[in-house]
């Protein structure tokens, strides 16, 4: 789990072109969006795009992304549980 | 109101490497791509907009410019009514691109909304706005070439119908690594007059 949770904060940063953002920056229950790390609308669907192409998990309800991406703790136990890649 | 004459307020070219304001030379490095290239000027100029590295790079241009020739203009007591009349040859064609790339193969199809949203030439004027909170008249032409002449009238036209009291123009092409900004503020008032002549003449430098 802790491998997966460096692994998304990496991915995270590079996807969404975070270039001030350090992965020690990033805490385990940092909110993600918000006050967080400030991430936006869009980035939202890109990290469902990440989960799909990285993971193989089709997210089909999209309220499900406010509870699975609160922060890197919430995704990566999801990911965990539903991941076929 | 009737606007006799205009003036070139302050004016910078983003070519080769290299940045330049009122014909003085900002920033320049070493031949680089332009990722790299804006990063840097991006860095010296310590704009400390992190959402500039989300976008695409005909908005990158765009907004370099326009930080230099609006970050003395931005006073949060008065509403800024500057317009923002921009152009170029390639439209958003380099996004347009590397968002068709990605969604080309049927076998890994997964189109990118945060490159999807660059795929409109006109979404650097909103970048441009939301950094210098313009909610003025803005507009995006495409033209086989640079074109002082329209350029000239429509800021003309902004002018006088009082839609707006300065405006931005500004000439930005990219495609491929190929790329040239030229933006010039233009004012009611000021030394540098208005005209084709010297619109082409900056153009050139």
């Amino acid at each position: 789990m802790e491998a997966l949770k460096q692994e998304l904060k990496s991915k995270i940063i590079e996807v969404l072109n975070l270039e001030d953002i350090a992965i020690a920056d990033i805490n385990d229950d940092d909110a993600l969006f918000g006050d967080g790390l400030g991430l936006d609308s869009i980035d939202a669907l890109e990290l469902i795009v990440m989960l799909d192409k990285d993971y193989g998990i089709k997210l089909v309800d999209p309220k499900e992304g406010k509870t699975i991406f609160k922060s890197i703790e919430t995704m990566a136990a999801y990911i965990s549980e539903n991941r076929v890649k | 109101m009737t606007v006799n004459k205009t003036y070139i307020k302050s004016f910078c070219t983003i070519q080769n490497n290299q940045i330049s304001l009122n014909g003085e030379i900002v920033f320049d490095t070493e031949p680089t791509v332009f990722s790299d290239f804006s990063k840097k000027a991006y860095q010296h100029l310590e704009m400390n907009y992190p959402k500039f590295f989300k976008m695409d790079n005909l908005s990158k241009l765009a907004f370099l410019g326009a930080e230099l020739l609006l970050k003395n203009e931005d006073d949060s007591e008065i509403e800024n009514n500057t317009a923002l009349v921009f152009a170029n040859k390639s439209s958003s064609l380099d996004t347009d691109v590397k968002y068709q790339d990605s969604i080309s193969d049927p076998e890994n199809y997964y189109p990118s909304p945060a490159v999807f949203v660059y795929t409109l030439p006109n979404i650097c004027l909103g970048e441009i706005s939301i950094k210098h909170r313009l909610k003025s008249e803005n507009s995006f032409f495409i033209f086989a070439d640079y074109n002082p002449e329209f350029m000239e009238k429509y800021s003309n036209i902004l002018l006088e119908a009082q839609k707006a009291d300065k405006v931005l123009c500004g000439w930005v092409e990219y495609y491929k690594e190929d790329y040239k900004a030229f933006l010039y503020l233009i004012d009611t008032q000021g030394k540098l007059e208005q005209n084709q002549e010297l619109l082409k003449k900056l153009y050139k430098q």
